[in-house]
């Protein structure tokens, strides 16, 4: 039903994909494969969501824990193809006050390398 | 006086059962011709309602949805047999105290609810919770 579909690494930046419904167990994959890369070095993260068109607030609370994971690095997390609903839930908890959002992966990738 | 048509529907309390709610959502929203916008939120906000009605109630049997149609508005009750909450006591969260403590990051329901519905009230005691939500139709619509 949620899968990570995809993780890329690629000049310092961390795309990671997803598929499905973000609830509980697609926000600890997230957030578990997050953490193995800040582990060994990585700070700039980019979650693509473009195939995952809902979420709960349990899967965007793990997400607010992986921005603080990365506050503690001096790192950042963006976010890219988000569809309305995850936008606009985003933006009521307020984690696009810490994490940039972008209409397309290649805008993103763009800015942030 | 015709009856408004409601769909009900009564969900074990599985896993991811919110979802099977959310697909009832989006048929009633596209029946009401509602915008897919408002089909969004009223989506959103049954999900959160459910979880609210599983995690929270510790009720133990299933709950129970209903879609009630008007010309004006969809309502949505979300019924629980759990032990009740007091709504008085629920804090507002807010992210930039979330994340300058350890405090726990959960606990936004109910404000998602309130943000994305154009009405909310809660029927709460000791022998279970009733949320009623209204999304208002545009004249559009």
């Amino acid at each position: 039903m949620s899968k990570i579909l995809n993780v890329d690494n690629s000049n310092g930046l961390v795309v990671i994909s997803t598929e499905g419904y973000l609830n509980k167990d697609l926000g600890e994959e997230i957030q578990n494969i997050a953490v193995e890369y800040i582990d060994n070095g990585s700070n700039n993260f980019l979650l693509n969501l473009s195939q995952s068109n809902i979420v709960n607030s349990i899967g965007a609370s793990i997400i607010i824990e992986l921005i603080e994971k990365l506050q503690e690095v001096d790192g950042k997390l963006s976010f890219c193809e988000l569809a309305p609903i995850i936008e606009k839930t985003f933006n009521i908890m307020g984690l696009t006050k810490y994490c940039k959002t972008f209409n397309s992966q290649a805008e993103a990738l763009e800015a942030l390398k | 006086m015709s009856k408004n048509p409601t769909v009900e529907l009564k969900l074990p309390i599985l896993k991811n059962m919110e979802l099977i709610a959310t697909q009832t959502a989006e048929v009633v929203s596209k029946h009401m011709n509602l915008s897919e916008e408002k089909s969004g939120e009223i989506s959103m906000a049954i999900i959160e309602a459910c979880i609210n009605a599983f995690e929270h109630s510790e009720s133990k049997e299933e709950i129970f949805i209903h879609f009630i149609i008007s010309d004006e508005s969809l309502t949505v009750k979300v019924i629980d047999q759990g032990v009740g909450f007091d709504a008085s006591e629920i804090e507002i969260p807010d992210i930039e105290n979330k994340l300058k403590s350890s405090e726990r990051k959960r606990g936004w329901g109910i404000m998602l609810i309130k943000e994305l519905m154009d009405h909310v009230d809660f029927v709460s005691d000791s022998s279970g919770t009733t949320l009623t939500m209204v999304k208002n139709k545009d004249k559009n619509e």
